[in-house]
C-alpha cells in the first residue's frame, strides 16, 4: 500500500539546531578559532585541502570547524564551496626543483645532493602519548642551523634517469580535468592522477598496501619525498605575462619500481608519482603506489588485481560520492521496501503452500501404501 | 614562456612587483600603504572578486602536466585619474590586499612614483620574505643528517 508522506519538517529545523549546539559542545569550554585549527591541527587541514581539491588554509579549517572534526564531511563542505567559483584559469606547472624544502628524504641514495634533511616527522617519535601536551605550557622554539642559500634541489630522479636506468616521464599536457569532463576509460595517466590526488587517503592507502602484499607487486623504493614551500604562477589575460599569486606547500613522493622490462623496453626502473597539497606524506606515498600499480597495460604487465583495475580503482577513490551512495541508504526508502515486502510475502505463500500440497501427496502416498 | 621576461631574461619590473606584492602577508601591505601617506585617487574598474586557479602539477615532477587541485585567488582592477590600470592578483580570498596591489600596479606605471614605491613597499617586502625563507630554511638545515663512518665514531 502506498500512502503519500508529508512532515518531519520541526523535527528537521529542531535536529538542525541541536546539530549546531552539539558542534558548539559544552559552553564552559573555550570556542575553537579558524586560526588554532589552521596552526595547530594543520595536518587535518592539508588532508581536508588535498581531497577537497582546493588550497586554501582558512576554508579548510572552516569545514573542519563546522564539521565537528569530521574530515570527509569537510571535504564535502569544501567541494561544495568551490562549485560557487568561477575558475580564473590553469597554473603553470608547479617547479618542485624550486622548492624551499623543509623535509627531503632519499631511500634509494645516502648521499643524495642536498641531503636528508628530515624536517618535522612523526617517523622518529615512539608513538607513547606525551602526557605533557595535555597541560598548557609553552614550547621551546625548534633549533636552527647555519645555511648558505637555498639551493634548487635535483630530483634523485633525474639523475637516475640520465643514466638511463630510470624512465623518463612522458611529457606534454591533454588538457583533460576531471572537474570539466566527466571520467571516461582508458584514463590517461594525468586524469589518472588528478583522480588520485582527489581520492580517499584511506582507499589509496589500502590500495598501496595490497600491492606491497602481493596483489600486484612491483618492488618500490622511495626515491624521493620532499615537503616544502613552492611558487604558484598564472598568466592573467589582461597581464599576458606569469606572476606569482603566492607560495603553497606540498608533498611529492617519487615511488621507483624494479621493471624486468618487456619486448620493447630493456629492463629499467620505472616510476609512480604522489603529490598532495601540504604535509601529507602517507597520502602522496599511496598514491604512488597505486599510479605505478595502474600502469600494468602501458608496461606489458598482466594485471591481475584490484590495484591495477583502473575502473576498479578510479571509479571507487572519491569518498565524497562514495559516501554519498553509502548514506543515502538513511533516505526513506518506504516505497521500494513495501513492493520488496510484497515481492517476498507472495515468494513465501508460493513456498508454503507447495509445502503444504507436499505434505499432503506424501500423507496419501503413506495411506496408500498401508 | 617568452612572454615572461624582457629581452635579458630578467623579470620585468612589473612582473617582479607583482609576484612580490601577492606574497606578501596582507596586514603588512597594508601598513606599508598607509605609511605612503597621501596616494594619488583611483577608481575601482574591477571590483575584487573571489575565484579559483587550477594548480598544475607534472610526472615525476618533470613530465606531462597533470591537475593538482585548485586553490582560491583573488583578483581586481583600478584605474588612476591619469588613466593607468593597475591589475592585483593574489592567492586565497584577499580582497583588500587584490585591490591594494591593483593599485600599487597603476601607480607603479607612472615613472615619478616608481623609485619611491620599490624603497618603501617593494624593499621591504623582499626583505622580509628572504628573513621568512632564511628562517624556515635554517629550521630545516637543524635536521639535515650527518653520516659517520665507524671509525671516525671510532675517532680514527
Amino acid at each position: 500500500m502506498y500512502v503519500a508522506v508529508k512532515g518531519g519538517e520541526t523535527a528537521i529545523n529542531h535536529s538542525l539546531e541541536l546539530l549546531a549546539d552539539k558542534r558548539r559542545g559544552e559552553r564552559s569550554v573555550a570556542e575553537l578559532s579558524l586560526e588554532q585549527i589552521d596552526q595547530q591541527l594543520s595536518l587535518a587541514v592539508d588532508r581536508v585541502m588535498t581531497e577537497g581539491s582546493c588550497y586554501d588554509r582558512s576554508l579548510a579549517a572552516l569545514a573542519i570547524k563546522q564539521a565537528r572534526g569530521d574530515l570527509i564531511e569537510a571535504i564535502f563542505l569544501l567541494r561544495a564551496y568551490r562549485t560557487t567559483l568561477p575558475r580564473f584559469g590553469d597554473s603553470l606547472p608547479i617547479d618542485t626543483t624550486e622548492m624551499l624544502a623543509e623535509r627531503r628524504i632519499s631511500a634509494t641514495f645516502k648521499d643524495v645532493p642536498g641531503g636528508q634533511v628530515l624536517g618535522p616527522t612523526f617517523d622518529y617519535t615512539h608513538r607513547l602519548l606525551d602526557f605533557s601536551l595535555a597541560a598548557a605550557g609553552e614550547r621551546p622554539l625548534a633549533p636552527t642551523a647555519p645555511t648558505e642559500e637555498p639551493l634548487p634541489l635535483p630530483r634523485v630522479g633525474d639523475i637516475l634517469q640520465r643514466d638511463g636506468l630510470l624512465e623518463p616521464p612522458s611529457q606534454g599536457d591533454d588538457g583533460h580535468d576531471l572537474t570539466r569532463q566527466p571520467l571516461m576509460f582508458p584514463a590517461s595517466r594525468p586524469l589518472r592522477l588528478q583522480n588520485l590526488a582527489r581520492g580517499d587517503e584511506g582507499f589509496l592507502l589500502a590500495l598501496g598496501y595490497s600491492t606491497q602484499r602481493g596483489y600486484g607487486n612491483n618492488h618500490p623504493f622511495v626515491g624521493e619525498i620532499r615537503y616544502g614551500h613552492v611558487p604558484v604562477s598564472f598568466v592573467p589575460e589582461e597581464l599576458g605575462f606569469a606572476i606569482e599569486l603566492g607560495e603553497i606547500e606540498v608533498t611529492e613522493c617519487d615511488m621507483v619500481n624494479q621493471f624486468a622490462g618487456s619486448h620493447d623496453v630493456p629492463p629499467q626502473f620505472t616510476r609512480g608519482y604522489g603529490l598532495a597539497f601540504g604535509h601529507a606524506e602517507r597520502k602522496a606515498m599511496a598514491m604512488a603506489l597505486v599510479d605505478r600499480a595502474l600502469r600494468a597495460d602501458e608496461l606489458s604487465e598482466t594485471a591481475t588485481s584490484p590495484a591495477q583495475d583502473e575502473e576498479f580503482v578510479l571509479a571507487h577513490s572519491d569518498n565524497v560520492e562514495a559516501s554519498g551512495f553509502v548514506q543515502h541508504l538513511k533516505l526513506p526508502h518506504y516505497v521500494d521496501f513495501q513492493s520488496e515486502l510484497v515481492t517476498v510475502r507472495a515468494l513465501r505463500e508460493e513456498v508454503e503452500r507447495r509445502n503444504r500440497e507436499a505434505a499432503a501427496a506424501a500423507a496419501a502416498l503413506d495411506k496408500a501404501a498401508e | 614562456m617568452s612572454s615572461l621576461t624582457d629581452p635579458a631574461g630578467a623579470p620585468t619590473r612589473r612582473q617582479r612587483w607583482l609576484s612580490i606584492l601577492a606574497k606578501a602577508p596582507a596586514e603588512r601591505l597594508e601598513a606599508l600603504w598607509h605609511a605612503l601617506g597621501t596616494v594619488p585617487d583611483y577608481s575601482i574598474l574591477r571590483r575584487p572578486e573571489i575565484g579559483l586557479v587550477m594548480v598544475k602539477g607534472r610526472v615525476s615532477g618533470s613530465g606531462s602536466a597533470f591537475c593538482a587541485g585548485e586553490m582560491t585567488a583573488t583578483r581586481a582592477a583600478v584605474r588612476l585619474t591619469t588613466g593607468e590600470v593597475g591589475f592585483g592578483y593574489v592567492g586565497g580570498r584577499s580582497p583588500r590586499q587584490a585591490e591594494l596591489i591593483a593599485a600599487i600596479d597603476a601607480l607603479g606605471q607612472r615613472p615619478e612614483w616608481q623609485e619611491r614605491l620599490e624603497g618603501a613597499v617593494i624593499a621591504p617586502l623582499v626583505t622580509e620574505a628572504e628573513a621568512r625563507r632564511r628562517l624556515l630554511a635554517s629550521r630545516s638545515a637543524a635536521t639535515k643528517v650527518e653520516f659517520f663512518t665507524v671509525a671516525r665514531e671510532a675517532g680514527t
